[in-house]
């Protein structure tokens, strides 16, 4: 198939409608709003449906209403907005409702900037909102992975019956790239025999929630999910690894950061410093092992891990590296971005300290 | 022997939590009967919400989801618009409804959405333990406002049948109470008509029921009745305050 100039927004918008989604919510911000307006003009052809919602914690409700009715769901926002939806993703992972969500994350805290930034891995991975639960996180580092994930998010979700959200940030949404439209690889998917749809007097009522008021049923529905989580941590790490195999210095980045670094990487080579990228794509579940084993084949000496934020996933990076190796940190908060020249010293520093 | 009355095959059989001389179960019953004589119960969507109304999940035998706190009419939205031909109602109380879900009950009405919201108004948070609710009158003690509710501090209390009707997108707003059989008898009246004009298709309906919470007015359930119609009544008038009939023509033509 011929690729196609797409920008990202656009794209993550247009590959959920090719995923079956016929159900957005959502509510303006920058820099993702070509999102929403995406969904406003070609909702129509599918016979779809597009809300503007009143805020962003409305329209994740209004997605965990529909999601709950058995239909593919999205939502979008960028970090503010995110921050107002994590109410909503907690009871969305309790009642165990499968949603895609999308966060083009820019600059914080609170209003911060609109530009760029990966300042909300902590909330993404973590889990902004109450109680012991996951979401998948995926990153992608250009838009034709961005679309493949999509694509692979609604089953993900549907497989599972957990929010899955696509952690990209304004740079991939605001820019234009090749895209070829892929299929995910064919999964089975279970019967959504737990949608609400009207029990056509057939069966006993559904119920879709995340209320368990005896604490020994909590406790239950607790240990069942981190069931859940465990076997997607099996099944669902998604990494990548660029000139790794000889690799002495090795950057740890996702996204846009990775593909920053792997332009510092061909440079350092050039000089005759053998460096590497390990670019986790499953920020959880986090490939840990792999990172692990990426880090201690070889001849890696030293670690930097290289965030648009003030250091979040490097505690997962000093987690799975488990201080086999020194890791070392370069970051940019705000908005800005390291350039290639920064991460080279970054690497320099790293490799001096050893 | 002739059957003169039956429990409605709109509830479960699950045994309620509502404490002794509570209301909320008899606008249970008036909801499962409008359902059941719409011969709806297998096409209608509940969303329970959040304080007493928690466990309305349980008790209705339709389908239901159970929405964050004030966050039913979006929930509702979501579902409706999956079920553009399924009834779709939330079950508020007082502090989701006019306090915490004020936004959402707003745009809701704003959007015309098609589902029925019905809101029982106690003046008082009940499952937390009878804290001050919007809806809470001036004067009236309750846990947050042990020396009476005052005007100066809190304000006055929101009446919402009032200010969602002036939204052209509520199509049936009324208010009533149940209190006695012929109240009850009125209160059926008024949630049949709001799912009859939501199937039709018109926009947005409430019915607004003022009900009592003996355990947290502190009185017997005799005296809670009598309480509501001398303290409540007078500031909450009942009536039909939206019915624009001629909308459901439009939708209907």
């Amino acid at each position: 198939m011929a690729k196609e100039l797409w920008k990202g927004n656009e794209a993550v918008a247009e590959a959920a409608i090719r995923a079956g989604c016929r159900y957005f919510f959502g509510y303006p911000i920058t820099p993702q709003n070509e999102i929403p307006e995406y969904f406003a003009r070609h909702m129509p052809e599918h016979d779809g449906v597009f809300v503007q919602a009143e805020s962003e914690v409305a329209a994740i409700n209004m997605a965990y209403g529909a999601a709950g009715c058995g239909v593919r769901v999205m939502t979008s926002s960028s970090s503010p907005g995110i921050s107002l939806k994590q109410e909503g993703i907690s009871y969305i992972a309790g009642a165990e409702l499968p949603v895609v969500i999308v966060n083009m994350m820019r600059g914080g805290p609170g209003l911060g900037s609109i530009a760029p930034a990966q300042s909300d891995y902590f909330q993404a991975t973590r889990g902004g909102g109450n109680g012991d639960y996951r979401t998948v996180v995926l990153a992608p580092a250009t838009i034709q992975e961005m679309t493949d994930l999509t694509l692979e998010a609604f089953d993900l979700a549907d497989l599972y019956r957990i929010p899955v959200m696509i952690l990209a940030d304004g740079m991939i949404g605001q820019m234009m790239e090749a895209v070829e439209w892929n299929k995910p690889k064919p999964r089975a998917l279970p019967v959504k025999d737990w949608a609400t749809d009207g029990t056509k007097g057939e069966r006993a009522h559904n119920i879709i929630s995340s209320l368990f008021i005896d604490p020994k049923d909590c406790t239950l529905h607790n240990h069942k999910l981190q069931q859940k989580h465990d076997r997607i941590t099996q099944n669902e790490i998604r990494f990548e690894e660029f000139m790794t195999d000889d690799a002495e210095v090795l950057f740890v980045a996702y996204g846009t950061t990775a593909r920053i670094c792997s332009a510092a990487v061909l440079k350092l080579r050039e000089e005759g410093i053998r460096a590497g990228v390990f670019r986790p794509i499953s920020l959880w579940p986090f490939p840990e092992k792999e990172l692990y084993a990426c880090a201690n084949r070889g001849g890696v000496k030293s670690v930097v891990c290289a965030e648009m934020s003030m250091g979040q996933m490097i505690d997962d990076v000093k987690i799975a590296i488990n201080g086999t190796k020194p890791v070392h940190f370069f970051g940019t908060g705000g908005g800005t971005f390291p350039t290639p020249t920064e991460l080279m010293d970054a690497a320099h520093r790293a490799l001096e300290g050893v | 022997m002739a059957i003169v009355y039956e429990r409605s095959r709109g509830l479960t059989d699950a045994e309620m939590h509502f404490c002794p001389g509570c209301t909320h179960g008899v606008v249970h019953k008036l909801v499962a009967e409008v359902m059941e004589e719409l011969d709806i119960i297998g096409s209608t969507i509940g969303v329970a919400s959040v304080g007493c109304s928690a466990f309305a999940y349980n008790y209705f035998a339709c389908d239901m989801q159970q929405a964050a706190h004030g966050r039913a009419p979006a929930v509702a939205t979501g579902i409706k618009r999956v079920h553009p031909n399924h009834a779709v109602f939330t079950y508020q109380g007082d502090g989701d409804l006019a306090a915490i879900g004020t936004a959402e009950i707003v745009h809701a009405a704003m959007r015309g959405e098609k589902i029925t919201a019905i809101f029982v108004n106690n003046a008082i948070y009940g499952m937390t333990g009878g804290q001050m609710a919007p809806t809470t009158l001036i004067g009236q003690k309750s846990t947050t406002s042990p020396l009476g509710r005052q005007k100066d501090q809190h304000g006055s209390p929101i009446r919402m049948a009032e200010m969602l009707s002036t939204l052209d997108g509520c199509v049936y707003a009324e208010r009533v109470m149940v209190v006695d059989p012929a109240s009850i008898a009125k209160a059926k009246r008024a949630i049949k008509k709001a799912f009859t004009l939501q199937l039709a298709g018109a926009g947005f309906t409430m019915v607004e029921l003022l009900s009592t919470c003996p355990t947290n007015w502190g009185l017997s359930p005799i005296e809670a009745v009598g309480w509501l119609k001398e303290n409540l009544v007078p500031y909450y008038p009942l009536g039909v305050f939206a019915d624009k009939a001629e909308q459901k023509e439009e939708a209907t033509r």
